[in-house]
């Protein structure tokens, strides 16, 4: 990277290729069952094909749609297809329609299209209800959706629960087969970084599959030259915090959901709700999207004023001016007034709801906490907001941070808060207590001696190959944070004298008010800078490890030409607005541009959702 | 597991990776790329249309030609499609399971197959050396669903303790099927298999968790109470406890008070009707609820808030709390006073809120209590400058007016004057504080 002279960033890859290779092939896929049929769409699948394909371009291939859902389905056709994700649940569903048409003795050709990819799980459902042969089943291979100009999302939010807390393994072949599909297209990459046993694992089975292809991408003209992988249980703290970038607190407050967000009554300011897409092409929002939110309010008056002023030009024209003014410029200034009245009417909505949240005092905790002060005010902070039973995800949300922060709770404090938290929302929370703990994400200090020895216990059982791995698994789950350690070892609460200049920010911390450089994005950049991990021992030892560097014969500086100076941030287990808020900053800084790829947008509520326990 | 695909798919598939590696100098992908940015191009114009920002969506309500009448079908339409269902899937499958018996693939490539979506037999791997050698093949490969997949055939052709054992000191593996296990709903083999591993604590919140299923509350109560004996920790044992106890509660309130809400002759459910069944909700709601219906009943009775608190050794700040916020919302003001007032030996009261007078002040306002009566809870607030904040706030001008005067500060209070009425009591008050000279202003 750069670091002299400041050079601009390279454009993004046009990643438009990728949705039109995902519409292709699901086109494709429908034209295998020929003739008349429904389409029965899985909800969560709804929203990612919503942006690659309109209604009208399945209509060729497609009668009725329907939603998968919990009730038998109205559909009279006698084709029917489904496009799924492989769960269990699905199948049953599936199977459920299957068997009832064979009890009427009604026949039809049934179809499941598996999206991304067929779990062997799905298949052993379906051969256990007696459709095995009644059905054919096709893959998908829908990995990469391309949310923005430089966010790709693999649109999998259960890849968190799955993989961090159940230690299911069953997305690594998705996330391979992403990264085989994005180097085959924009690659080969020369440097491949990364940090953590998914992302370890992540980069062996993609290089498996390099491996047997035939195609090796030399001669090839790459149009990306690094890639970092990082497990999002590297740093949980930054995936805590208050957002208070625009684009986070849009996300945190009315939760952007692939790339577009609702607006409801109290921001547009009438009887209606307007679905808004938020990306690149907004010209008002991309300006905003990375600002501090304390800058937006400046920003959008500015932008109302020009605007008043542009309009105001009409005064004193005459007829043909007037035509002209009509004919090319109105529509555009339109088009910026509705835009501009919409992000508005959001920032007061945000304010209201901020307001009545005790939203100042709230960050000051936060604060207190990352900097790890005042633990017995934050604390009591903490305990007030669960008597007065003010959100439950929020209320979890900070004692997760607490506890991370502080290596766990201690005893007296967890059993009181748990108490009063299950008091508070409901005694079912009991399960989500638990999960958080299995997870690591809220847990009891002095826990350590009791893990030895269920350890010792263990490993007199275990055989000399298996103790490896016996070992990694006991130490995920012993794993401390050790947050302050690395938040001193890596400068993350930044020194400033005097005030911290929001507007002008001297680095990554501002998009946390610049009380806190976001973890992760600090990784990112000193391994970036030190083109490895040289240096970092100290940091790596209490990351747990797991990290690796490669370069297959990777340019030297300057002549590589742009590719080199384009990363693709990979986040396994999702990935906030503020992480990608603060590296586009550095990319401005270092004159490189960042790709996003993440299994999904997450946020400290997403994720404590993925902790609760659900109805079955 | 080793069941035929459809040619269709290897042709697809064989033709995906094709399509993926295409060079940049390939005609096809050069030309989708410029159609793509041709197809960019345009769509700025068309974005600027107004139209843009409602966009037709998938999400809605099954979208379509919803009006089409149902059609009787025809008995040609049920002759072919008998034809179809029924042979087509059979006259293929032969040949695709032929190729796989006819090789004897290695573990490794056992497992490298799988990933790769294709179909193999598992059947061989006959001995226990063999499947754990597969097992490990699996875990070493990373792919999830291969796991699972090899997990599967070794449930069935393996004794469970046979299994279980194996699995204990294969951690990855063990994480797998227990989440197979829970997806797949096979409570009995995983209770099993936790117990085999004495994982007792788990066992307990596995069984507990089927309380989430049970929709009948009666049903659910006598459930929870078979809870109470499993293995949970002595600190949760207390909650489950608790739990039951809870429901028990709102049994009995829900019944009581259904009933006199029908009757209509109880003062309160006419004027406040109930907005939601108290069944399941939150031990403070359910006080919350107490306070609010139930406020003045006697210890002895279940509703009562008294009762509650006792039970479930509720502290008292979250008491208060609560009291505090339910009998503020009925205005009941003089109750509001007596919560916060506590008599000493001696008989003198006084004034104590273990939440602070500041939140005393907050839920107070929210409820849109009358200056007076804020205004006496606004002038216990310690800190000066929150009870200074809170008083300009909500208009206390005498507690402004007093606290400028204890403070000496001539200024503020000068400056305070143009914040009341003209000739009103309040400014008649400034005016003589002013022109007291007993008072040594510090400024």
């Amino acid at each position: 990277m750069a670091s002299t002279a400041r050079r601009d960033a390279p454009e993004p890859p046009d990643f438009g290729i990728l949705k039109r290779l995902a519409r292709d092939q699901l086109i494709y896929l429908l034209e295998q069952l020929p003739g008349r049929k429904d389409l029965f769409i899985e909800p969560d699948l709804m929203s990612p094909l919503d942006r690659i394909a309109n209604v009208s371009v399945l209509k060729h291939e497609v009668d009725k749609l329907y939603r998968v859902e919990n009730r038998p389905a109205p559909s009279t056709s006698d084709q029917l297809c489904f496009l799924v994700r492989p769960r269990v649940r699905t199948m049953r569903y599936i199977a459920d329609i299957v068997n009832a048409d064979k009890m009427s003795g009604r026949s039809r050709k049934y179809k499941i299209i598996f999206s991304p990819q067929k779990f062997y799980a799905c298949e052993m459902v379906l051969e256990e209800e007696g459709v095995f042969g009644d059905v054919t089943c096709d893959e998908w291979s829908f990995y990469l959706l391309p949310l923005d100009e430089d966010i790709i999302s693999m649109e999998l939010p259960e890849f968190f629960r799955d993989y961090f807390l159940e230690g299911d393994h069953r997305w690594i072949n998705s996330v391979a087969r992403a990264l085989q599909l994005l180097n085959s297209l924009y690659g080969p990459f020369s440097r491949v970084y990364g940090i953590g046993r998914c992302a370890k694992m992540s980069y062996e089975l993609w290089r498996d599959l390099e491996e047997e292809s035939e195609n090796d991408g030399q001669g090839r003209k790459p149009e990306i030259g690094n890639i970092f992988l990082m497990d999002r249980d590297m740093d949980y703290v930054t995936a805590l915090c208050s957002q208070v970038v625009y684009e986070g607190l849009v996300d945190d407050t009315f939760r952007i959901k692939c790339g577009s967000v609702d607006f409801g009554p109290e921001v547009t300011s009438s009887d209606k709700s307007i679905k808004v897409l938020l990306n690149a092409q907004d010209k008002i929002f991309s300006q905003i999207r990375n600002e501090h939110f304390s800058s937006v309010f400046g920003f959008l008056s500015q932008k109302s004023r020009n605007l008043q002023a542009q309009y105001d030009r009409r005064q004193g024209m005459d007829i043909k001016q007037m035509k002209n003014f009509v004919s090319q410029e109105l529509k555009g200034l339109k088009q910026e007034h509705r835009l501009l009245s919409l992000h508005i009417g959001a920032c007061e909505s945000i304010m209201k709801k901020k307001t009545k949240q005790d939203f100042q005092e709230m960050i000051k905790v936060e604060h207190a906490l990352l900097e790890g002060f005042d633990i017995r005010e934050s604390t009591s902070f903490i305990e007030e907001h669960i008597d007065r039973q003010v959100s439950p995800i929020e209320s979890l949300r900070l004692m997760c941070l607490l506890s991370i922060t502080e290596n766990g709770l201690i005893p007296k404090d967890y059993r009181s808060l748990k108490t009063q938290y299950l008091q508070s929302y409901g005694p079912e929370h009991l399960l989500t207590f638990h999960n958080l703990k299995r997870i690591g994400l809220l847990t009891e200090q002095a826990a350590g001696e009791t893990l030895t020895a269920v350890e010792s216990r263990v490993s007199k059982l275990v055989t000399d190959r298996a103790a490896g791995k016996i070992t990694d698994a006991f130490n995920s789950l012993a794993k401390k944070s050790n947050f302050r350690a690395i938040s001193k070892k890596l400068s993350l609460i930044p020194r400033v004298d005097g005030e911290y200049n929001l507007k002008m920010p001297p680095d990554m911390a501002y998009v946390f008010s610049g009380a806190y450089t976001p973890l992760s994005c600090k990784i990112v950049e000193q391994v970036l800078e030190r083109r490895g991990w040289q240096g970092l021992e100290e940091v790596v030892r209490l990351l747990n490890g797991n990290e690796f560097a490669m370069a297959d014969g990777a340019p030297e500086d300057g002549a590589g030409g742009d590719a080199q100076r384009v990363v693709v941030a990979v986040f396994l287990g999702g990935c906030t607005f503020s992480e990608i808020a603060a590296l586009r900053f550095l990319g401005k800084e270092r004159g490189c541009r960042f790709i996003f790829l993440t299994t999904a947008i997450t946020s400290s509520a997403r994720m404590m959702e993925a902790m609760a326990e659900a109805k079955a | 597991m080793s069941r035929a695909r459809a040619d269709e798919e290897e042709y697809w598939h064989s033709s995906k990776f094709r399509a993926f590696t295409f060079d940049d100098e390939d005609d096809e992908l050069s030309q989708l790329k410029e159609s793509k940015r041709a197809v960019n191009s345009l769509r700025d114009i068309v974005d600027d249309d107004d139209d843009d920002l409602e966009k037709v969506s998938w999400s809605g309500e099954p979208v379509g030609r919803r009006n089409r009448l149902p059609s009787l079908p025809s008995l040609s339409d049920a002759f072919s499609d008998t034809g179809v269902k029924n042979y087509a899937p059979e006259l293929r499958r032969p040949r695709a399971e032929y190729k796989d018996y006819s090789n004897d693939w290695s573990p490794r490539d056992t497992v490298r197959r799988m990933q790769r979506g294709k179909v193999c037999s598992l059947e061989r791997f006959r001995s226990l050396q063999d499947k754990m050698v597969l097992l490990d093949e699996a875990v070493a490969g990373h792919d999830g669903n291969v796991i699972t997949a090899v997990l599967i055939f070794l449930k069935r052709t393996l004794r469970r303790e046979v299994l279980f054992r194996e699995l204990e000191v294969r951690q990855v593996a063990l994480c797998h099927l227990i989440h197979f296990l829970k997806e797949t709903g096979e409570q009995k083999l995983l209770l099993d298999l936790l117990r085999f591993l004495d994982r007792t604590e788990e066992v307990a919140l596995s069984q507990y968790r089927e309380h989430l299923n049970i929709q009948d509350v009666e049903k659910k109560r006598e459930f929870l109470k078979g809870c109470i004996g499993l293995p949970f920790s002595a600190e949760d044992i207390s909650h489950i406890q608790d739990h039951y106890t809870l429901l028990e509660r709102q049994i009995i309130i829900e019944t009581n008070d259904r009933h006199l809400a029908m009757a209509g002759q109880s003062e309160i459910f006419r004027k406040y009707p109930r907005k939601a069944s108290i069944l399941n909700m939150p031990l403070v709601t359910t006080l919350f609820y107490s306070c609010f219906y139930h406020y003045t009943e006697a210890e002895g009775t279940f509703s009562s808030p008294t009762n509650l608190k006792k039970t479930f050794k509720i502290p008292d700040k979250q008491y208060v709390l609560t009291a505090l916020a339910a009998r503020a919302k009925l205005r009941a003001w003089e109750d509001v006073d007596a919560l916060l007032t506590t008599k000493n030996w001696l008989g003198y009261t006084k004034k104590k809120a273990p939440i602070g007078f500041h939140r005393v002040v907050e839920i107070l306002q929210r409820n849109n209590a009358p200056v007076q009566v804020l205004q006496e809870y606004v002038r216990l607030v310690e800190d000066v400058e929150t009870r200074l904040n809170l008083a300009t706030k909500y208009k206390c001008h005498d507690v402004v007016i007093d606290t400028y005067r204890d403070l000496k500060d001539r200024i503020q209070l000068m400056a305070y004057k143009c914040k009341v009425e003209r000739g009103s009591a309040e400014e008649e008050k400034i005016n003589s504080l002013l022109s007291n000279m007993q008072i040594r202003w510090k400024n």
